[in-house]
């Protein structure tokens, strides 16, 4: 790990002043990505600024039916919340098929949006990385590409984001609350908050520099039937290959929204309109203008398979 | 190719040029903390010297440490409460597993510094020889190891993860959300995940936390 200076801060404001006096610092809550980045010196913040003791860890119903998330909420304490669990069924699904007991009871909400991608290449400090190392060139590119994007990619990164817990937020439309050093507040669409690579794709999100998360909000709930089904190379603690988030209205409409084929949490409001004509009519939608590579190909078969198991749950489930 | 003779560097030379580096990579840091005077000062001054105050095992620690110092390097090299084990020390394995404020987690992914006032309990907390922890002595009972290396991890975990079914928090084995998780072998499974056993004791393990659940029934 490379040196650093270290700070605990007490207030949002004070996190993100810190952050503004200190160019190469980074904000520290869970640090179960972090900390894993930083022993390989894939990250190497000048300054840590800790912002794991800020009271940003509640879960507030707001006044239009819809709740308030804390950015410092851990993933257990999200999934196993009984508003959660009763009316937003898929993001309690997403956050328990992620990581293990222990890096859920670490790991916060803003933490899980801003993980990075698990690429290999990205990990491998031998091999050129843009995302890594910005201009240095794709590894991935003609590589190893099981696992990577098969949509929305460019040609400096075919990275996908890895987290479950963001696909069930897109499909349940949330919002991301900051605060930015100059104290100025906004909430960002969870459509806008992830880029896609383009020719940037060390830029995961649209977050600038000192830009802390304090919440993500989720709308009024929707009702129907909410799934979450990944498909991984175990049975347990494996990132997806791809993975389905679907909410299903009892006259067969609904959202869904893809993960592991992406450099962000992917949906196509437009393919949801086929819902009710079944998975192949919503994949043709979802994923036109896919680019697989040989080895990640089986990934459009396996997203139409997925859905259309979810589809066929859907249609014994109790709404 | 290259002879072992040929090599313009000797083993002690390299650990002592490994020392050196070590010693280079800290000044610098010291020197970081001066802060410029055009900058405003912040509320909280910045350091690389960094205390730290919690408690393990019921006992309260003052530690000064650098920075790096991960939880699991603070208990095992400062405190020398050398049961947890440092395996892979990227998260993935669990050997490091340790009880904090009542939930289990990875001692390697957290920084020593940010538990300032946390309860800390490592497997040294749950028993000893003399008086053992029941899941420390059914996994005795069950031969629920074989190197033993994996096993701190696992018992603390497997203490932490009985509490969490206790309480309600369901994974991603649970069928229905709305009703209080059960621990059958296939919950026990999938909440224990995160502990990896390269002996693979694994259906001996799954015996002995399930004859501890069973008792605290």
């Amino acid at each position: 790990m490379k040196p650093f200076t270290f700070e605990r801060v007490r207030t949002p404001a004070e996190a993100a002043a810190a952050a503004a006096r200190n160019p190469g610092s980074k904000f520290i809550a869970g640090g179960t990505n972090l900390l894993d980045l930083m022993k390989l010196e894939i990250e190497a913040p000048t300054h840590v600024i800790d912002v794991s003791r800020l009271t940003l860890d509640k879960i507030e119903s707001t006044p239009d039916g819809g709740l308030r998330i804390g950015a410092l909420v851990r993933n257990t304490e999200l999934a196993a919340d009984e508003r959660v669990r009763r009316d937003y069924g898929v993001l309690s699904r997403a956050l328990v098929a992620g990581a293990t007991g222990q890096l859920r009871n670490m790991a916060t909400t803003a933490g899980n949006l801003l993980q990075r991608t698990r690429c290999p290449y990205f990990y491998d400090t031998n091999m050129p990385c843009n995302k890594r190392n910005p201009g240095s060139g794709c590894s991935a590119i003609g590589g190893f590409t099981r696992p990577l994007a098969v949509i929305g990619a460019s040609d400096s990164c075919i990275a996908t984001h890895p987290s479950d817990m963001a696909v069930a937020m897109r499909v349940l439309d949330a919002t991301v609350d900051t605060v930015r050093p100059d104290g100025s507040t906004r909430a960002i669409p969870i459509a806008d908050f992830h880029r896609l690579p383009g020719d940037q794709p060390h830029l995961d999100t649209v977050l600038t520099h000192g830009e802390l998360i304090t919440a993500v909000t989720l709308p009024k709930p929707i009702g129907g039937a909410h799934f979450y089904h990944k498909v991984r190379d175990r049975a347990s603690y494996a990132f997806a290959l791809i993975s389905v988030a679907a909410v299903v209205q009892r006259d067969g409409t609904g959202r869904v929204a893809l993960g592991g084929v992406a450099h962000k949490p992917w949906r196509i409001e437009a393919a949801e309109a086929e819902m009710p004509r079944g998975a192949k009519a919503v994949t043709a939608i979802l994923l036109a203008g896919a680019k697989p590579t040989e080895d990640n190909a089986f990934k459009l078969k396996l997203v139409e398979r997925t859905l259309a198991a979810v589809l066929a749950d859907a249609k014994g489930a109790p709404q | 190719m290259q002879r072992p003779d040929e090599l313009e560097v000797t083993r002690r030379e390299l650990l002592v040029a490994g020392t050196a580096t070590v010693a280079a990579t800290i000044v610098p840091t010291l020197g970081r903390a001066d802060v410029p005077a055009t900058q405003p000062a912040p509320a909280t001054a910045p350091s690389t010297e960094s205390k730290v105050a919690f408690t393990v095992n019921g006992k309260s620690y003052q530690l000064e440490v650098d920075t790096r110092t991960t939880l699991l390097d603070a208990l095992r090299e400062h405190l020398h409460l050398t049961g947890s084990k440092k395996g892979c020390d990227h998260g993935q394995c669990g050997a490091c597993t340790v009880i904090v404020g009542g939930r289990r987690v990875l001692s390697c992914l957290s920084l020593a510094l940010m538990h300032e006032g946390d309860s800390i309990t490592t497997i040294e907390g749950l028993g000893t020889p003399q008086n053992l922890h029941p899941m420390q002595a059914a996994f005795i009972k069950h031969d629920g190891f074989q190197c033993g290396y994996c096993t701190p991890g696992q018992i603390c975990s497997a203490v932490a993860m009985l509490d969490e079914v206790k309480s309600g928090i369901p994974s991603h084995a649970t069928v229905d959300l709305t009703v209080s998780p059960k621990l059958t072998d296939t919950e026990l499974r999938e909440r224990m995940s995160g502990n990896i056993c390269r002996c693979g004791a694994y259906s001996n393990i799954v015996e002995a936390i399930t004859e501890v659940a069973g008792r605290g029934k």
